[in-house]
């Protein structure tokens, strides 16, 4: 494993509470490792799967979702699609290679800034001990962006296809 | 039909006295309800105390970063005219219609020509002691009041500057270098006072307060020994625009400190010399927040020790502040009286002599000692006493009383802030919208009348536009860049693509940032802008302000969040930390390429509200927004309004609170506008500000309510005690059960030869790290009632620390002078409680003087307990979709400048829902949240997002996915056309639809794929 290996991992984080807990860790001085850059978002529901391959396409090394704790959500219940695509994006991922301790989904509120530096310090260990992510076929790149695709608008049927909200 | 009773027309405008946070506040909760506002600031600049600090407790948020998006909106608002150097000169008239006479001293530079650019204080050769700094640095005799200072205008000393103090008398032609160095001509040595006599309907007094001089107390040797300074020049010390750029030295040696003392309550709770018997209420939890902040810009090593006689942090969340302070930080906190200073004549280091608890006298050596130095009122308190015709109390602050705080003793004219008694930052905001709210409903009528409309040059069209993109890289003093190399993130962000312009700057968010980030755009034809800075959720829409003002749309602008996610995470790592900040500002960058003009929907407003909870807090909210003119729905859980107030028959000011509240239900309940469903709650709420949708749970069955804005008061609870033989003897009461006891009979006393009062039943431990506030009060209010009522009666209050702040503090002190006493006891050594027979408890405690127990004899027991947040608040703060905190209380959007808003637009709080506190402060936090609950309703129209969904009839193939999806029900399907389609008013900008769709034909406005596409490969690149 390379030595000093310092992880990149993306971070999309939802405006309301997770971002906002995120700048109350900075506000109260609380130190992390600086490994995570953050994408914000309105909510956590509007991350796409493919938002998460894409960042592992590009050389992340690991990918967080944060939204508000369920009941919380700004947008009454957007976290929850958030909570269902959690596991098809899990699934997906491993399909494609991807080991599971590189992609990470919590809830953070606002008032939780300690949490927020809890989860990366956590977060960066854990990547750090396993080490760079590297595409299960390299060479293939192409192919792992088509399998992804195809992947990901099946995972997008399954997960929104049915009357999920009944 | 004309009203006969009105002798003379109401005017729309307000003036207000002084452009400290309170006055600024005010003037922009009335500038934004629709009244004209003069500000009238005796010096330069607006800003007062609290550009002065550092930093703000209990967050530790940057005082300045806070305080400047006001001041730039304040300076900019096309409703607020600024007097500066001026003052009031006289005032006639009556409440409604006043005339009132200001003068201007000169400036002897034109305020319009004036850029700030300083070339004038280069060349002015005259320097003077800095007052802005407390005269630990020089400035010149034409400068700037402060770096970030609205308006940033230059002004000459007129007594220090060469030509105006000795050349212009006599004739003669000396130096003027000011004159010549100034390119635009702003320089005018004939500048001469103007009087101005403007009509106003109200006036609001906010002139602060005064640092007490230490100098009188001749046994601290401040202003003889250098190294002793007042806690407000420790703040400059800390201060990365202070005297020594943020860096701590000792202002003898500019060495820096190992150890440093703080020593409180100067000038305060002290009846001897020239000090003031009352307590100054901040002083505790600033000295907490120096001692931390030293201990942050120094490093652990630094040894700090805080010299106190009790530890007052009262405030919300104050209390896990002062913990964190001891346990996290290792501030060292020592019971004591302090006698005298020394300073060692050699190493320029104090020595402290002071006496423990148990009366041993110590010596200890310092670096530096700071004097936490107490607020008295302001110069100018007894002058404007006169010119207002308005009352003073003893010790010279505005005299108001407690069921009105905020009103003078003359109609119309109204108090907030140090002026009203020492307060905090959020205390004074919230008395500041409460002074607005009372000026706005006597002036409803003629809302609008002098309102100034607000016109943005014609926006730029950049569609087609290669991107040009300028990128603006914050310093925040040394708050970023004291760990991020700015400059080094400018150089880099210049060579990256569409990159034509790149900057630092010191403060990007003020006033005169704001003007170049304007000219810039101009002279470049930027047509996309990055700021790399703080925080979005609080700056960026001061800067798309910005944008709006130089004619560009104001989506196309990104933000990079390189402090509180960058420079402050990851302060010891600032190298790292520069390549995070590069990859985020690359990141702003790319999407702001990408970034597409939105044009924002213009939605009505339902002009009703709805306010839960039916105490004070609720009824005070109601009928001030009923007051100004628009329907209330009050809603109240029980059979009765009056909440917890029902149980209090009289405050620490001997006021009667039934006779209060029996008035009050009248008023609400005879109010017009005022409609109370008893017996009800709300079970579903819906919609969103400016269109809430609530069914409401009544006894006749459930309605829908439509309202604009929702106020929750739904109050909080008593702690019901576990310990001290509660519920077992009935000779244990709480501290609430006894004050009605002695409010209603002395007879329960015969008997009573002790009485014993437990202080912290409940609060202040593990379970409920937070101060209830009120209990230190109570127990004084309860023990003097018990003197008053047979003086032989022994009473011991045990407490941990008195919490008496404010004028309270006299309370205690005649307590204490009638016999009362006083025993301290500490956490986890609390007392103990036995039942000695039917009519005889036992209490022991430690005695900290004595060192062993004592064992008191008492026939009565009182435990004051906590205040309880409401049972209800979690169910109602998911209907609502706003958050509580660890302990339960609503959490509100900004602990100091937004106390009573939600970060959830259109929903406000105020009340025990709050944080535990008085009636006074009660009432006031209800009409505050009022006045901004009707900054909403008094618009005829709200601006939605422009960051909304919308779907490509294109690619749409019908599959209705993002149908259901929706939460706002606003996305519906065209049968005819086979497509999804979306209702622009009621869409968010959530984006779960967009995420969803399978073919990208459904995509959000600002948030599209391609744009995080973008992000995702910049950051990464």
């Amino acid at each position: 494993m390379e030595k000093n290996f310092e992880p990149v991992i993306v971070g999309f984080l939802c405006n309301w509470c997770s971002y906002a807990g995120a700048d109350l860790a900075g506000v109260s001085r609380m130190q992390y490792p600086p490994n995570l850059r953050v994408i914000r978002v309105m909510c956590s529901g509007r991350v796409e799967p493919s938002f998460i391959l894409k960042a592992f396409q590009e050389g992340a090394d690991g990918v967080l979702i944060s939204g508000c704790h369920i009941g919380d959500c700004h947008y009454v219940d957007g976290n929850i699609k958030t909570l269902r695509r959690t596991p098809l994006i899990k699934t997906l991922l491993s399909q494609l290679g991807v080991e599971e301790e590189r992609f990470k989904q919590t809830w953070i509120s606002a008032a939780e800034g300690e949490k927020f530096a809890q989860v990366v310090k956590a977060m960066v260990e854990e990547i750090k001990r396993i080490g760079p992510f590297k595409k299960q076929a390299e060479e293939e790149s192409d192919d792992f962006d088509d399998k992804a695709y195809g992947l990901m608008i099946e995972a997008a049927v399954t997960i929104e296809g049915g009357n999920i909200d009944g | 039909m004309a009203d006969l009773r009105l002798t003379t027309e109401k005017v729309g405008s307000v003036l207000v006295v002084g452009g400290g946070i309170a006055g600024i506040q005010a003037a922009l909760d009335l500038a934004d309800t629709g009244f004209y506002v003069y500000l009238v600031e005796s010096s330069p600049a607006i800003g007062g105390t609290q550009a002065k600090l550092d930093k703000t407790f209990p967050t530790n948020d940057c005082s300045l970063c806070i305080l400047s998006p006001k001041l730039v909106e304040c300076g900019r608002h096309p409703n607020i005219e600024l007097f500066t150097l001026a003052q009031v000169e006289g005032i006639s008239g009556e409440p409604g219609n006043f005339t009132v006479t200001i003068r201007q001293n000169p400036r002897y530079v034109d305020l319009d020509k004036c850029v700030g650019c300083g070339d004038c204080a280069q060349a002015c050769p005259v320097k003077i002691p800095d007052p802005f700094n407390n005269g630990l640095s020089k400035k010149k005799a034409i400068s700037v009041k402060y770096e970030q200072a609205v308006p940033k205008v230059y002004n000459i000393d007129a007594e220090r500057c060469l030509y105006l103090s000795k050349g212009k008398p006599l004739g003669k032609d000396i130096c003027r270098k000011c004159e010549s160095a100034c390119t635009s001509k702003a320089i005018n040595f004939d500048d001469v006072p103007k009087e101005y006599n403007l009509k106003v309907g109200a006036v609001i007094l906010a002139p602060g307060f005064e640092e007490f001089d230490p100098s009188k107390l001749t046994n601290f040797g401040y202003g003889k020994y250098k190294n002793v300074v007042t806690s407000i020049e420790f703040e400059r010390i800390l201060s990365a625009s202070g005297p020594f750029k943020g860096k701590i030295v000792r202002p003898a040696d500019h060495k820096e400190p190992k150890k440093i003392a703080w020593i409180q309550c100067i000038g305060s709770r002290d009846t001897a010399q020239c000090a003031s018997g009352y307590c100054s209420s901040v002083c505790c939890t600033y000295a907490v927040k120096e001692a931390i902040i030293a201990k942050e810009h120094i490093g652990v090593d630094l040894e700090t020790t805080i010299f106190n006689m009790d530890i007052r942090t009262f405030g919300k969340d104050f209390e896990k502040y002062y913990i964190r302070s001891k346990e996290e930080y290792g501030v060292r906190y020592v019971i004591s009286r302090v006698f005298a200073l020394e300073e060692d004549p050699e190493t320029k280091n104090i020595k402290i002599r002071y006496s423990d608890l148990e009366g041993n006298v110590h010596y200890e050596e310092f670096d530096i000692v700071v004097l936490s130095i107490g607020m008295r009122p302001c110069a100018e308190s007894k002058n404007l006493a006169e010119k207002f015709q308005i009352d003073l109390n003893k010790y010279g602050f505005a005299e108001t009383s407690i069921f009105d705080p905020v009103k003078t003793s003359r109609e119309g004219i109204y108090v907030c802030g140090a002026f009203h008694s020492p307060l905090d930052i959020p205390s004074t905001v919230v008395q500041a919208s409460a002074t607005a709210a009372h000026a706005a409903s006597l002036l409803s009528e003629v809302r609008h009348t002098l309102e100034k409309q607000v016109t943005y040059p014609p926006e730029r069209n950049v569609l087609g536009e290669p991107p040009r993109i300028g990128v603006f890289v914050c310093h925040c003093g040394i708050n970023i860049g004291g760990v991020v190399d700015v400059p080094a993130v400018r150089d880099y962000v210049s060579t990256l693509p569409n990159v034509v312009y790149a900057d630092d700057l010191l403060y990007t968010c003020s006033q005169d940032a704001q003007e170049k980030i304007k000219e810039i755009i101009k002279e470049y034809n930027l047509n996309r802008v990055v700021v790399a800075s703080c925080t979005p959720r609080t700056h960026e829409s001061l800067f798309q302000q910005t944008l709006k003002e130089a004619g560009l749309n104001p989506y196309l602008f990104s933000m990079a969040n390189i402090r509180e996610q960058c420079s402050w995470v990851h302060m010891h790592e600032p190298e790292k930390a520069t390549e995070k900040a590069k990859d985020l500002v690359r990141a702003a960058i790319s999407a702001a390429a990408l970034k597409e003009p939105l044009s924002v929907l213009h939605l009505d407003v339902t002009k009703e509200a709805v306010v839960i909870g039916g105490g004070v807090a609720g009824m005070e909210a109601a009928l001030e927004i009923a007051k100004q003119g628009f329907p209330v729905h009050l809603i109240e859980k029980t059979d009765q309004l009056g909440g917890l107030a029902l149980k209090i028959n009289y405050t620490l000011e001997s006021k009667d609170v039934q006779n209060y509240l029996q008035e009050l239900i009248q008023k609400v309940e005879n109010n017009p506008l005022i409609t109370v469903y008893k017996n009800s709650s709300v079970i579903n709420v819906s919609g969103y500000v400016g269109n809430f949708l609530s069914e409401v749970k009544t006894s006749t069955g459930v309605i829908e309510i439509k309202h604009g804005i929702t106020v929750i008061a739904i109050g909080g609870e008593e702690y019901q005690p576990k310990e001290y033989l509660y519920g077992q003897s009935n000779l244990v009461l709480t501290g609430v059960e006894l004050e009605n006891i002695l409010a209603k009979s002395s007879e329960y006393l015969r008997k009573v030869k002790t009485i014993v009062m437990i202080q912290c039943v409940g609060s202040r431990n593990s379970e409920r790290p937070y101060c209830s506030r009120v209990c230190c009060g109570e127990a004084v209010k309860n023990a003097l009632k018990i003197k008053e009522i047979n003086p032989d009666i022994n009473v011991y209050v045990l407490y941990r620390d008195m919490r008496t702040y404010g004028f309270k503090e006299d309370y205690y002190q005649e307590a204490r002078s009638k016999g009362v006493i006083f025993i301290r006891y500490e956490e986890g050594n609390e007392p103990k409680v036995r039942l000695i027979d039917e009519n005889n408890l036992l209490v022991t405690v430690q005695d900290h003087i004595l060192q062993k127990d004592i064992n008191i004899e008492a026939q009565l027991l009182a435990l004051n307990t906590a205040t309880l947040p409401n049972s209800n608040a979690r169910e109602l703060a998911q209907l609502y979709k706003v958050p509580v905190n660890d302990d339960g209380f609503y959490l509100e959007a900004h602990m100091k400048l937004r106390p009573v808003d939600f970060a959830t637009e259109g929903v406000f709080l105020c009340g025990l829902a709050h944080s535990p506190k008085f009636i006074d402060e009660t009432i006031a936090q209800a009409k505050a949240a009022a006045q901004r609950a009707t900054g909403v309703l008094v618009q005829d129209k709200l601006t939605s997002e422009g960051a909304i969904s919308y779907v490509d009839p294109d690619y749409c193939v019908g599959c209705k996915i993002c149908v259901g999806l929706c939460p706002y029900k606003a996305i519906s399907f065209n049968e005819n056309k086979k497509v999804a389609e979306i209702t622009d008013v009621l869409c968010k900008g959530c984006g779960v639809c967009a995420s969803a769709c399978p073919t990208g034909a459904c995509s959000i406005k600002n948030f599209k794929s391609e744009q995080i596409f973008a992000e995702i490969a910049a950051i990464l690149a």
